[in-house]
């Protein structure tokens, strides 16, 4: 059961009971519809921008524990983050969740996602809400789907 | 009659079901550590030895196209094909082999009555009915012949509990109504549906009628006369053969008065640029090089169910869903979706806090394979508000330690969650 506990650490069940950013933000600058059809999951993403700078981002819908807790780890990390920097992190986090070894300490509490590389069909759980927030960032999608 | 003759005439049938497991090479192996316990039947059965032994042979022996050669393996390869056609006929009850169309499975087979009857017998305004519990595949055909025709889609509502209420399957009745295509055991609720009553009352509204049967097959004796519908559609990889094949029945008259699905070789009589004849049914219905293997693998999963006492199928199914539906109640924060008063083959739950696919990767580390989703039945879900249920689902082989094996996947997963 080690394997379990390896992909269920202890952050990501906290994350999951007490999500952090979660629910809608009324004067987000975006708002992106993220959806895994394969498990009919939706989560929406609403950022608001100062500048160049993330002033405040929330998310709201339903999922896994592994993407809730992944949305919140997330909106929790690049919150006051410039916008380059957010997306030079979604790189790290992309490769982190696909295999590729990232450093843990840059990664902080977010290398607690990496134990979904051994369940690939739980990666894109954990990659949805950075898709969205990359979707929001570079404003090309209204929607994103993992698939 | 010819049933009850065919019955007169068949060897003692085998009702202890569970003695069959050991025929099921997939089932003797070790995932993640732990034996595997399969409880995904309703998804996909396993495929029992003699099956794998007929599709082995009939690929390495009598590999050959069918239905033109004169040489004596096209010979074997058409009697083969031909053959399994006369042991869906009689796996169904059906008055005759031309009134068995073979298919890629039940998806298709809708598919096909819906792009062919449908396009004929469609007018604007005409109307469409299934209900709220069926599987997309029972939707979407509907849908596009629908906006093709103008004809209007109608979804009976369900109880509380997943069930048809026949007062209000009657309400949404009308003249209007052109096709009625209903499932017979729900694949997310495991609920039976009354289909010989609905058909009943559909066709005295004029309506033709369409049995998915694709959770049904595996797990009843079916007998299209009795049922008296006009189609039935079902898989092969629920009845224990390999994927991509499936057929659909259709009654004879029907049938003929249907234009093909698909052009190309075998469903014709003569081409000529200027005029093509079809071919008599059910070739018409065949276009192109079927998939012989897996046809004749499927005559072999019929020869092994023909073994078998459907009924006593039933009772060990229904065995393990009352051990499993109890043993589930112990589960803190357990709820079923789906409390029809008659189900089959499927227990859909959920855990409070934990979501379905938490769920399934954790019973899946204790060795234990289950679908968690939505199971392509998005509308049941809307219905029960919940984004996704896990569901166990059984098949003849199954027994009660792989159900003992899930409930203690369920009580890491309540324990990891806790």
């Amino acid at each position: 059961m080690n394997e379990l506990k390896e992909l269920y650490r202890e952050v990501i069940l906290d994350h999951n009971r007490d999500p952090r950013n979660f629910g809608e933000l009324n004067d987000a600058d975006r708002v992106v519809e993220g959806v895994n059809p394969l498990c009919g999951d939706k989560m929406t993403l609403y950022v608001k921008l100062h500048g160049d700078v993330i002033e405040d981002l929330r998310f709201k819908g339903t999922g896994c524990a592994i993407s809730v807790a992944s949305s919140s780890l997330m909106t929790e990390r690049v919150k006051g983050r410039s916008v380059g920097a957010t997306l030079d992190l979604f790189d790290k986090v992309h490769s982190m969740l696909t295999g590729a070894d990232v450093e843990t300490e840059e990664m902080d509490k977010l290398a607690a996602l990496a134990g979904v590389r051994e369940y690939p069909s739980r990666v894109k759980c954990a990659s949805l809400a950075w898709h969205a927030l990359k979707a929001a960032l570079t404003g090309t999608d209204r929607k994103v789907s993992t698939e | 009659m010819r049933a009850a003759a065919d019955r007169s005439t068949a060897p003692r049938l085998i009702t202890d079901v569970h003695t069959l497991r050991g025929d099921f090479p997939g089932l003797s192996q070790k995932v993640h550590g732990h034996p595997l316990a399969y409880l995904d039947s309703a998804a996909s059965s396993q495929v029992p030895q003699p099956v794998l032994d007929a599709m082995l042979a009939q690929q390495a022996m009598n590999h050959a196209n069918i239905h033109r050669g004169v040489h004596e393996l096209a010979e074997r390869a058409t009697r083969a094909y031909e053959d399994a056609r006369e042991k869906v006929r009689r796996f169904l009850n059906a008055a005759e082999p031309e009134e068995i169309v073979f298919t890629r499975g039940t998806t298709e087979s809708i598919n096909l009555v819906a792009s062919s009857l449908g396009s004929t017998l469609l007018r604007p305004g005409d109307e469409v009915l299934i209900t709220w519990m069926e599987h997309h595949s029972n939707i979407v055909p509907w849908q596009l012949i629908c906006a093709r025709t103008g004809a209007r889609l109608v979804p009976v509502p369900i109880t509380a509990t997943g069930e048809i209420d026949l007062d209000v399957f009657e309400r949404h009745l009308n003249e209007r109504t052109k096709i009625v295509s209903i499932v017979h055991v729900s694949n997310a609720l495991g609920t039976v549906n009354p289909v010989k009553t609905l058909a009943a009352k559909a066709h005295a509204a004029g309506a033709v009628v369409l049995i998915d049967g694709a959770q049904s097959a595996p797990r009843q004796r079916i007998d299209v006369a009795d049922i008296d519908c006009d189609f039935y559609a079902f898989s092969g990889h629920k009845i224990y053969a390999p994927t991509g094949i499936g057929a659909l029945y259709g009654r004879r008259r029907i049938l003929e008065a249907m234009p093909p699905y698909q052009g190309g070789g075998e469903m014709i009589l003569s081409v000529t640029f200027e005029d093509t004849r079809y071919n008599a049914v059910p070739h018409k219905f065949e276009a192109g090089t079927p998939n012989i293997t897996g046809t004749v693998a499927l005559g072999a999963a019929i020869d092994y169910l023909s073994r078998i006492d459907m009924a006593a199928i039933e009772r060990h199914e229904a065995d393990l869903l009352a051990y499993a539906t109890e043993r589930l109640a112990a589960i803190p924060g357990s709820r079923v979706i789906g409390t029809a008063q008659h189900k089959a083959g499927s227990l859909s739950f959920v855990l409070r806090g934990i979501h379905a696919h938490d769920v399934g990767t954790i019973v899946d580390q204790c060795g234990v394979a289950i679908r968690t989703g939505h199971h392509c039945a998005m509308p049941v879900m809307q219905f029960f508000g919940v984004p996704a249920t896990a569901r166990a689902s059984f098949g003849l082989y199954s027994n009660r330690d792989d159900i003992d094996q899930l409930m203690l996947g369920l009580e890491k997963a309540v324990e990891i969650f806790a």
